[in-house]
């Protein structure tokens, strides 16, 4: 008995702290889009940060969108084959591709390459007083580190899904037309009718979201580092793991509003 | 100009400043001495807002910086350049970024206007040519000199120093010191200075305060400071362990 309600008073804890971390997310959040309409904006700052989180995220993610489509579509034949429906498996991957897997994966591959990055990028930043620098002369941080980091986030991560997208289906087209002798024509013309604009669009907006949550998060957790290199390491493992969480929590509820 | 009346601050069980009465008088230059880890930096972080104090009250210009928001701190910063102990520097950024991030944050200049403000800055902290490197290719003592161009790159009128000259060889500390002393009387400055070292205390120094306990146990002129009959103070300018400054 004792142990259930130790264990219950633990989950409540865990739970308590969850939601009053996002609720302090949310907070900078709001000072990021209060920042954000507030001149002067530095081009070159964002430009930098888009070529890092999108520009350098292209191979990872070209890799694990190709390889997701591909074996999407040798699972889906297996499957389909039971019912003869060989044919669908065209459609399978490219519906799974856009409306989920693309934005999930991609998001979690972001979160891993440039999400631990800001944290740990900012949270050396906190504990080497460069961001008391910034404020000492008169230079919000939220504007100069934060602003740049999440316009990047934001817009880079769905791009980056437009990537997977088409290398997933490409991938699925690879191992479904040469490998399996699914035919071509079916293959495509499926996709065609069963794939609609919408289903990308709304994949593009969970990107977008996605991209929000995880540079929201792995600037904040860099942000509020303390304490040398352990802290920034601290951090960092944080950071992935709050984003991946909040990416997965938040990838449901979306659907559900969305589809 | 700057004053403080009965600032106290604590983490968490640690007090560091406990009642600090300062009063720091405008176009004069004031060292602070006192102990390692005795909260200098800490009394010069709650000088330009970037710490709160838990109880107390602390004055620019007669506006008590504890009470203001984001935007009117950021105004009365604007007066302030400020030298951190470990300069902190910007490592994204190269030397000659560094030292013209607060021009272009703050005037109008020109791009070539910068560049020949930035060269002459560092120029005056005996750096020539480094414009392009990266902060983590200089050394200890280049980097605090960076951070000295930095702090007095928008001519700011207050500027607070943490440890200008620690760790700079004896030719380096002089040339530092008269930097110091130069640029306070061409421009009327108030300074704010942390320091360990006895001589430059009293080259550079008008004022000198003594942070002991969390308190400012003295203040007043290097003469005074010199021939104080304060145990803690002779202490601490002969360097003896002996004495009421416990070492544990
Ligand atoms: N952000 C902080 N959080 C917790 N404790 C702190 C913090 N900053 C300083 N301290 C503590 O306050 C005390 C005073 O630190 P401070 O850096 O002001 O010393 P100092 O007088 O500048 O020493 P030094 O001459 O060695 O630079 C130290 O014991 C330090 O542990
Ligand atoms: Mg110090």
């Amino acid at each position: 008995m004792n142990a259930i309600s130790a264990a219950l008073d633990g989950l409540g804890k865990a739970m308590m702290s969850y939601v009053e971390e996002m609720g302090r997310i949310l907070l900078l959040f709001l000072s990021v889009m209060a920042w954000m309409f507030r001149p002067p904006l530095k081009a070159r700052n964002i430009f930098k940060q888009m070529e890092f989180v999108g520009v350098k995220s292209i191979f990872v993610v070209v890799l694990t969108g190709t390889f997701t489509g591909m074996v999407m579509a040798l699972q889906g034949y297996h499957g389909f084959r039971m019912f003869g429906a060989e044919a669908l498996v065209g459609s399978t991957v490219a519906l799974g591709m856009t409306r989920e897997l693309g934005p999930v994966l991609t998001a979690l591959m972001v979160t891993a390459r440039a999400g631990s990055a800001m944290a740990a990028e900012l949270g050396t930043m906190r504990v080497t007083e460069q961001i008391d620098a910034l404020s000492v002369m008169a230079a919000n941080p939220v504007k100069h580190l934060i602003v740049p980091r999440v316009l990047a986030g934001v817009f880079m991560v769905p791009l980056l899904t437009v990537v997977s997208d088409f290398c997933g289906i490409l991938g699925g087209y690879f191992v479904g037309v040469h490998l399996l002798d699914i035919n071509s024509g079916i293959f495509i013309k499926n996709i065609t009718k069963l794939v609609d604009l919408g289903d990308i669009y709304n994949g593009l907006v969970k990107a977008a979201c996605f991209g929000l949550i995880l540079s929201l998060i792995g600037c904040y957790k860099g942000f509020n580092a303390r304490g040398g290199a352990e802290g920034v390491g601290r951090a960092t493992t944080e950071a992935v793991v709050l984003a991946a969480i909040t990416i997965l929590i938040s990838d449901y509820f979306l659907t559900a509003i969305m589809f | 100009m700057i004053r403080l009346e009965d600032v106290h601050k604590s983490f968490g069980r640690q007090t560091v400043l406990d009642g600090v009465d300062l009063e720091i008088e405008r176009g004069k230059t004031t060292v602070i001495i006192g102990r390692s880890g005795g909260g200098k930096s800490v009394l010069l972080k709650h000088i330009i807002g970037l710490m709160k104090p838990d109880s107390g009250r602390i004055f620019i210009d007669d506006v008590d910086i504890a009470q203001l928001n984001d935007r009117d701190l950021n105004e009365i910063r604007k007066k302030f350049g400020m030298l951190f102990q470990e300069a902190a520097l910007f490592d994204s950024m190269t030397v000659g970024e560094n030292v013209a991030f607060p021009l272009r944050e703050h005037t109008p200049y020109r791009e070539d206007e910068i560049r020949r403000i930035v060269s002459e800055r560092l120029q005056a902290v005996g750096l020539t040519g480094v414009e392009e490197k990266m902060p983590a290719e200089l050394s200890g003592g280049m980097r605090k000199r960076v951070g000295l161009a930095r702090a007095v790159a928008l001519n700011p009128e207050i500027v607070l120093f943490d440890e200008p000259t620690t760790g700079l060889d004896p030719v380096m500390t002089e040339a530092i010191n008269r930097l110091i002393i130069d640029t306070q009387k061409r421009f009327q400055l108030t300074c704010v200075v942390i320091s360990h070292d006895i001589q430059s205390i009293f080259e550079i120094g008008h004022r000198i305060a003594m942070l002991y306990e969390g308190k400012i146990i003295a203040h007043g002129s290097p003469d005074e400071i010199r021939t104080s009959a304060n145990p803690v103070i002779a202490q601490f300018l002969s360097g003896s362990i002996e004495g009421p400054i416990k070492i544990v």
